[in-house]
């Protein structure tokens, strides 16, 4: 396996690491961005309002039961090959995490605090911005990670159904039997995925008030526990 | 193999082709079903004992969290590659990874319901005598079930669900529907295993739950 990275041939061309790094990461980006726009502002108003509080947790346990490959092909049927569909299917399947997380993150916050915010002359979009969303910020990031960690392992199946990313290197290597190249893209994305938690961890702790950050702090392991990939 | 159109005039599903299919259809839930309960009872098997000496010895949880939280985050698919130059393709390919994911849930929520059990219930326990086994057994494990009971509904829906990308190499189980009806472009074993894995989560969920009241009349209301 060594040799395998060892040889350049690897490292270039459209079949190349980087390549199909940048294609795995331009998927998952792409999918989690358009998933956060749709998904945090509904949890939130709901976790604000504290209404349709069923809805908003069966969203992810429904989600956990569909599974993320028969998504994938379903797109793939209705709208056939190319990037597209595939975006489309990952999007969907980052929402759940992000709306129940968030949800769950503003209806925890203390109503002693939100009954100060209002004493103090906070108009309500106000408060929502500057009370309560801070003080939700860990879980709502629990939700950001664990949506991202799930695209990144399915935008690896979804090589099975079209074009790029490290999981052409799975499918691929299980094809023609090279057990090499199954192992090698096997072990890149193993990687991708740690990289993506530890790098959203930081920006976690980088984007958390300092202040919050001693209560909450085991915030991140109340998350929402969701795998589907 | 040309790009679908959303109005095609491809039905859904096939009903002729179900009809000479049962068998395999079966075959495959099967195996769906029997990888499951495995990874499953594996899970309980490795996250108990471990739950419970994380509980009573704080400085083994971030080890052990660390540990299974890190199998937890890499994709399955990739899991499952790494297994193949190991164990080739055959079951334990699927169960070992099924099973570490399994495991991190429940251990979690074996430590969380452990932690919760109130400090005045235990002070009782010892004051009726109970030896620490004993109210292990008896008093702690039970009013730890409720968390433990959630962890396994949580890990039954989430493995059946990863279950169908281990038919990517070929590791059997209702994915190889979904496969099926996508190489032959073809939707209804797509459609018949995608639906077969939805209602048997449901089911596991139903039957779990059921357990749950079974297990803890006291918490009917719950």
């Amino acid at each position: 396996m060594l040799l395998w990275f060892g040889d350049g041939a690897h490292w270039r061309g459209s079949d190349g690491i980087p390549t199909r790094l940048g294609e795995h990461l331009h998927l998952s980006v792409e999918s989690v961005l358009i998933g956060a726009v749709i998904a945090l502002p509904i949890g939130i108003v709901l976790g604000h309002y504290g209404r349709f509080g069923n809805l908003a947790i069966s969203v992810s346990n429904v989600g956990r039961a569909i599974p993320s490959y028969g998504v994938l092909v379903i797109a793939f049927t209705l709208f056939g090959f190319g990037d597209g569909p595939i975006v489309l299917a990952l999007t969907a399947l980052a929402i759940p995490p992000m709306v129940t997380n968030s949800y769950v993150a503003l209806t925890e916050v203390d109503p002693d605090i939100k009954e100060a915010a209002r004493g103090m002359g906070y108009r309500e979009f106000a408060q929502v911005l500057r009370i309560e969303l801070p003080l939700a910020v860990p879980l709502i990031m629990a939700g950001i990670r664990t949506s991202a960690i799930q695209v990144v392992a399915t935008a690896t199946v979804a090589a099975l159904i079209a074009g790029g990313g490290l999981g052409r290197y799975i499918v691929d290597g299980f094809a023609q039997f090279d057990y090499t190249k199954l192992f090698a893209g096997a072990v890149l994305v193993a990687l991708l995925a740690l990289a993506t938690e530890l790098s959203l961890s930081a920006l976690e702790r980088v984007l958390v008030p300092r202040g919050i950050r001693l209560l909450t702090a085991r915030a991140a392991r109340r998350g929402t526990a969701f795998k589907t990939a | 193999m040309a790009g679908h159109l959303f109005l095609d005039a491809e039905p859904w599903v096939d009903w002729a082709w179900v009809s000479t299919h049962v068998p395999t259809v079966l075959g495959y839930l099967g195996q769906h079903v029997e990888l499951t309960a495995i990874s499953l009872a594996g899970g309980i098997v490795i996250s108990l004992p471990l739950g419970v000496a994380a509980y009573r010895w704080t400085g083994l949880r971030l080890p052990a969290l660390g540990l299974f939280g890190t199998f937890y985050t890499i994709p399955s698919l990739a899991f499952f590659a790494l297994m193949v130059p190991y164990t080739g393709i055959s079951e334990l390919t699927a169960l070992i990874p099924l099973t570490g994911y399994n495991v991190l849930i429940l251990l979690r929520n074996v430590i969380v319901g452990l932690d919760e059990v109130p400090r005045d219930v235990l002070d009782a326990a010892d004051g009726m005598g109970y030896r620490p086994f004993a109210r292990l057994l008896r008093i702690e494990l039970p009013l730890a079930l409720p968390a433990m009971l959630a962890g396994l509904r949580v890990a039954t829906v989430s493995t059946i669900g990863i279950i169908t990308i281990a038919s990517v190499i070929a590791l059997g189980g209702l994915g190889e529907l979904i496969y099926q009806g996508f190489i032959e472009s073809f939707r209804t074993p797509l459609v018949v295993g995608m639906v077969l894995c939805v209602a048997f989560a449901l089911v596991a969920d139903v039957l779990l739950a059921g357990v749950r009241r079974l297990a803890m009349p006291w918490a009917r209301s719950g």
